[in-house]
Formats: structure tokens, sequence, C-alpha cells
């Protein structure tokens, strides 16, 4: 099962290596790991998407990274009601014919051209993880030459739903 | 005389120092009183002060015989080892020291050496990334890169290293840094927001705990190494009095509760015995104080406790459900947990039969050897050193099959006599860590218990016990093998010894003699009786071969993959 975890860490030298160290130390499996500063001077935060067999595994995971020493807060947020967001650089080829093609999957997905040149274009899209895959596997036909993602990172909303009650029926 | 005077006015005025200055004055600050080191390069700004320091300093041969020797001090003295290291290979030499800390959880801080701040990163002499390496292996580590941080960095890495649940924390000095000099800094305090060790227990939990016992009915303690660490083995005994609860040690716990005890059972694991193992199994209430549930004692996980409740008192949250799943837990302190448990002062739970049952087991399936064998037992040998120190002797022992026989036939009386390598199982740990403990208990009785294997890894240090004339007590357990390899082999592998035999060997004795040590070789139990009186009481270091039956095997035992009802050999 998948968990998104949230850390804030002290930002000191060395500190995303004893993160990134604890997991293959602990054989745990990262998906993506995103790292900047905080709103605190002087702490990051990192955000880290992880594969876990069960509840215990993913206990074990934030005991571990709580008792780094650069580690100030860690929280499990996936059973909380939370704005996660990504970020995905796509160059995709796209000859004068099949452009319009193209703009018209970008635009229900909110992504934006943000380059152009003669056989191919850059596409910039943002948003939950699932979306990114969305479009990306819709773009694919076309020939993905090259794709940057970064990531997710995200936090608790302002305002939290019952938690149980948030898990019974989707908002979107 | 006029212009000295004056010259030294001006020094007091606007008085510098250097980063090796700084140093070692935040370790006097500490009140260090021995440090295990060895010189280079890019630690020569330190050892220049270090000629004038009132410290005493410990060389090893080897810097893995110092990072061990540092442990054994820190097991026995209960503060923090201090280790000297130059960069490079002085640096890599110590790496199994620290991994051997931290499996074990032995406060350590260890100095290394580095090249200049410009060079860091162009692979220059004797450069290795130190930082790197050890991240996974220390509670903490360091880069100075500033000469102004070495005071507060130190304090803290004291701090780190001795407080929650104890580690080794490594410092990385850059040769510039130890050289360069500035106005003392200003002192500052430690702040480390990330880390806040839990002290005191949540008082819901002990309140359910103390339910939990009084419901009993086959209630036992499990007591590691952290009722060491806490210094909490007067609180266990009383607690286990109180409560009337059979205490069971793991390896690494040995000597927190004593071992003439009625209500004590054994130590239980891989090698532990009958009783203690099959309490574990038969329990309906696990107390687990201070152990981390290693597989070397749990065997089989699914068979483990099939049938208890499980609490556990652990000063490391990560270390409670990491293993087996806990039903109380408590994170806390030993001492201050087992406080507030005796405070509660709840019901004993009615239990005589669980306690009958014990005794019976102990009765019936006690540890075992042919006592009437013509060769000399290894068994019996430990016997004797217990007989003959009283029970009282620092016992420091390498890894393998004589580690075993120390813990099953040396029966502690008291907390802080025993210094083992568990968790990581060096071999070659031993002899050096048993000079720590002789220089932490000057006056004590310290053997150092090792394996013909084992000590061959360390021979070098004996330089170190006739240099200091530390009256360390080498007893060999020589089995011509590594016996522990050996009996896997014979047990597992249809006795195909596979490069387990070492046939050749240096006399043990003569190398002794060329370090101008004593040095006997006993062959039989009335040699032994005759060497031991004469050598035990002596007040200089000693080496005796004891040349067993290479054939005797560890019991009982639990092969690989097997829970804890499993045991072979119980009965001869």
């Amino acid at each position: 099962m998948k968990r998104i975890i949230c850390l804030t860490v002290m930002n000191r030298p060395g500190v995303l290596n004893r993160i990134t160290n604890l997991f293959s130390k602990r054989n745990f499996n990262i998906e993506s790991i995103s790292v900047g500063l905080s709103e605190h001077e002087g702490m990051s935060r990192i955000t880290c998407v992880v594969h876990v067999e069960d509840d215990r595994a993913s206990e074990q995971i934030t005991k571990q990274l709580n008792k780094q020493i650069d580690v100030i807060k860690v929280t499990d947020i996936t059973d909380q009601s939370i704005v996660a967001r990504e970020l995905a650089l796509i160059k995709v080829q796209a000859v004068p014919y099949t452009r319009n093609e193209v703009y018209s999957l970008i635009e229900p997905f909110r992504a934006s051209v943000i380059d152009v040149s003669k056989d191919s274009m850059t596409i910039q899209i943002t948003g939950e993880s699932d979306k990114v895959e969305a479009f990306i596997d819709l773009i694919k036909p076309y020939g993905i030459k090259e794709l940057a993602r970064t990531g997710t990172t995200a936090f608790p909303r302002g305002t939290q739903r019952n938690s149980q009650q948030h898990k019974s029926y989707s908002i979107i | 005389m006029l212009q000295e005077a004056a010259l030294t006015e001006t020094k007091t005025e606007t008085e510098t120092v250097t980063g090796a200055d700084l140093l070692l004055r935040a370790l006097e600050f500490e009140n260090v009183e021995v440090i295990f080191g060895y010189p280079g390069g890019a630690v020569l700004p330190i050892y220049d002060k270090l000629y004038d320091s009132k410290i005493l300093h410990v060389l090893p041969r080897h810097e893995q015989g110092g990072i061990h020797a540092a442990e054994g001090y820190a097991r026995i003295s209960g503060k923090p080892g201090v280790v000297i290291a130059t960069s490079g290979p002085g640096a890599t030499n110590i790496v199994t020291g620290l991994a051997d800390a931290m499996m074990d959880s032995l406060p350590l801080i260890v100095f290394t050496g580095q090249v200049a701040t410009g060079v860091i990163g162009s692979d220059a002499f004797q450069e290795a990334d130190i930082l790197g390496i050890t991240t996974p292996i220390t509670k903490y580590n360091y880069q100075i890169r500033s000469i102004e941080d070495i005071p507060r960095i130190v304090k803290e890495a004291f701090y780190i290293a001795s407080t929650g649940r104890p580690g080794p924390v490594l410092i990385d000095i850059p040769k510039d840094i130890a050289a360069s000099i500035a106005q003392p800094p200003e002192e500052k305090e430690v702040d480390l927001p990330g880390y806040q060790p839990t002290l005191k227990p949540n008082y819901l939990q002990v309140r359910k705990l103390t339910e939990a016992v009084s419901r009993a009915k086959k209630p036992v303690i499990l007591a590691g190494a952290g009722v060491l660490h806490a210094k909490a083995s007067a609180e266990l005994k009383e607690y286990a009095e109180q409560q009337q609860i059979p205490v069971i040690h793991t390896l690494l716990g040995l000597g927190g509760f004593p071992a003439n005890h009625s209500l004590f059972v054994g130590m239980a694991g891989m090698h532990g015995c009958y009783a203690a193992n099959m309490g574990l199994t038969e329990c309906d209430l696990l107390i687990n104080i201070g152990a981390r549930f290693d597989d070397r004692l749990t065997g089989n996980l699914k068979h483990f406790a099939p049938h208890a409740t499980v609490a556990h008192i652990d000063i490391d949250p990560a270390e409670i459900g990491k293993n087996v799943p806990t039903s109380i837990p408590i994170v806390a302190d030993a001492k201050e947990a087992l406080q507030q448990l005796i405070q509660q002062d709840g019901k004993p739970p009615a239990q005589k039969e669980w306690m009958e049952t014990i005794q019976q087991w102990q009765e019936e399936y006690p540890y075992f050897y042919d006592r009437e064998a013509e060769r000399l037992k290894p068994q019996k040998v430990m016997e004797m050193l217990h007989a003959k120190t009283n029970g009282d002797a620092i016992v420091v022992t390498d890894v393998g099959q004589h580690q075993m026989w120390a813990a099953q036939y040396y029966r502690f009386k008291r907390a802080d006599r025993w210094v083992t390598s568990g968790g990581l199982g060096t071999m070659g740990f031993g002899f050096p860590a048993s000079i720590g403990a002789q220089l932490a208990d000057p006056d004590a009785c310290v053997i150092a218990v090792c394996g013909d294997g084992g000590f061959q890894m360390s021979t070098q240090e004996l330089a170190i016990i006739k240099e200091l004339n530390l009256p360390v007590k080498i007893v060999i357990l020589n089995n011509m093998a590594l016996g522990m390899v050996r009996q896997w082999q014979e047990i597992f592998y249809e006795s195909r010894f596979s490069h387990s035999k070492i046939p050749v060997q240096p006399s043990f004795v003569k190398l002794a003699e060329a370090y101008d040590i004593k040095g006997y070789m006993i062959q039989s139990e009335k040699e032994a009786e005759a060497v031991l009186d004469e050598v035990l009481n002596s007040r200089e270091p000693v080496l005796l071969d004891f040349r067993v039956d290479p054939d005797e095997n560890v019991y009982p035992m639990i092969a690989p993959g097997k829970g804890l009802h499993e045991m072979v050999g119980v009965k001869p």
C-alpha cells in the first residue's frame, strides 16, 4: 500500500543522505521523495511516497524517521484530507499536423505548453499523481521524447474532515 | 625579563587558541579520563596538543583494537569511550567497532581526522568519505566546518551518545580546522529540537501493565541490556520480588538480575537454557524490559510467545512492535518505568504452579556436558573460572562457542560484569574490549575469554597490556578451529568442515612471551586447577592457552528458522 509521509527536518549538511540511507538500510521501498525549504528558517520539508506491506511496516518507517536526530516531525498524512501535487514536464513529438490534437488533450487536464519547436512541444502539468499518470498515458502514443517528474509534495488541508467519514466517499 | 612579561600580558588580552586546543578543552570539560587513539597525518595538530595533556592516551596497535577497547570501557564505566583515528585508513579501520557499538547501544565519541577542507572531494591522500560510510552505523555524525563550532559539537556529541538509547557519535575534523587559530568562541547551549528522548512512562500504560500482571497466571520478565544502561538492576530485583515474577535474561542483559536468585530462570535464545526458552513459549504475559527481540533470542517469530500478552518497556520507541506485536507499549527509561511499576504495588499474580513448572524444567533440563570425559572440556574451564573468582570477575568475550559457554556457565551475581559483542557478533572484539574494561575498573579481575580464532584477530594488542601492565587474564579456549562454524558445518552441512579448522597455529605461550607476558598451556583439569590458583589473583597480565576438546558443541541449540520450543540437545 502507498503511504505519503511528511517530514520537517533541520536543514543540516547530509540530512537528505540520512533519510535516503535509512530507507535503503531498513529495506523500505520509496516511490518518490521531494525536498524544499519550509516556512521556518533553517528547516526543510520532505515529502516521501513509500510502498509498504502493512500498517506495521508504515509504523516502523515513521518511528525510524522520527528517531533521526535531524528530524523534527514526522506525519503519515495518507489517511488525512490532504492536498497533494506533482509537477511533470513532458517533451512530446508534435509535428504541425498533430499539434492541434495534442492541444485538445492538454486543455481538459489544465496542462500548459511552455515550449514549442519544429517537431516537439514541452508540456507542463501539475496535479495529483494519478492525474499526471493519466495524462502521460494519454500522450504516450504521440511519442514522449523526455519526461521529468518532481514527485509528490503534500500537506494536510486547512480543515480536516473526520477521517472515517472521509474514507467512505470521494469529494471529487 | 621585562619584554617577556609584556609578551604574556598581550597574550592574555587577546587569547587565541587552535581548533585542537578547543577540542581538548571540550574533552576535559566532559571529564574524559582516557582516549584510545592512533596518530596520523590528519590528526597531527590534535596529537601535538595531546603531548601536553593530562588525559591518559592509550595507543592500540590497530585502530580496530582501539575502538573495541573503548567499547569495553563504555560498557563497564557507563561513560562514553573516546577514540581518535586519522583520516582515510585510520577512519575506515574503526568502521567495525562503530557498527558493533551501534548494534549493542554503547556510547562512543569517535574523532576522525580529515584532509584539509580545501581538498575534500579531490581524492586527496588518505581521504575517505567517512561521514557517508558511517551514517548508517552511527547514532549521529558531524563534520566540523568551522572552528567556532568545536565546543558546541563536542558537547552535543556527548549528550547524544550518552542519553536516550546510547550509541556511537562520530566527529570528523579536517586538518586545517584543527590547526586554525581563533579566539575562544562563546559558550553555546545544546540545541537539538529533533532529539528529546522520552524518559517518563505513560501512566495509563503503567496501569494497564499492572492490571495485566494481576490477571496473569504465567508471567515472565525478559530483561535485556536496557536494564544495565539505565542502571536499573536494583529496581528490577525489587519489582520481580514484589510481584514474584520469574526473570529471563537476553545474552546482553546478563548480570542485570542475580543468577543465584530463586526467581532467575536463565538466559533465553539460540543457546539459552530449556527453562528460559520454554518459559517464553508458555507464558501468558511477557514483560520485555530493554531487550529488542533480536532473532537470536526469539527464534522463528511465528512460534514466539504464542499465548502471551506482550508488554514492552523500551527507551527507543522504534523497537516497540518492530519484531513482535505489542499490546502494552511503554516508552521510557527502564529505571523510571520500574520505579513507577513498583509504586503501583499491584496485586501479585497467583502463580505458584507456574514457578513450580519452571523449577521442574530447570531441574530436569540443566546445561550439561560430559563431566567424566578424559579431555579437558571448555564448559569445565568456565565453571572453574566462576568458582575461583566467586562469580564476581568482569568477563569479556569474543564471539563463538566460547562466548556461549561463558554465558551459560559464568553465573553473574551483579550488573556490569559482562562485556560481549551481541548484535554484530564481532570476532576480534573480546581481547581489546577487556583492555577497556580493565581501565574502567582497574582493581577488578578481568578475564578475556577468547577462541583461538578470534584471539588471532587482535593479538597485536598484547602490546598494550604489557605497556600499561594491565592484569588482564586472557583465557583462550583453544579447539584448533572456528568452533561455531565447525559446529554448524557438522550439524547442517554433513560434517564438511570447509575452512573452519585451523591446525596451524602459533604457540600462544611463546607469542605471549614475545611480548614479555607470562603464558601457560593447560591440557587437563589438574593443570587448570594449579595454574588458575596461581595466576587469578596476580596483578600482572597472563595468557592461558586451554587445549580443550575440539569436538565439543554448544547445546541446547535452536536451528535457524525453528521456534524456541524446538530446541535440540536438551538432554545428554
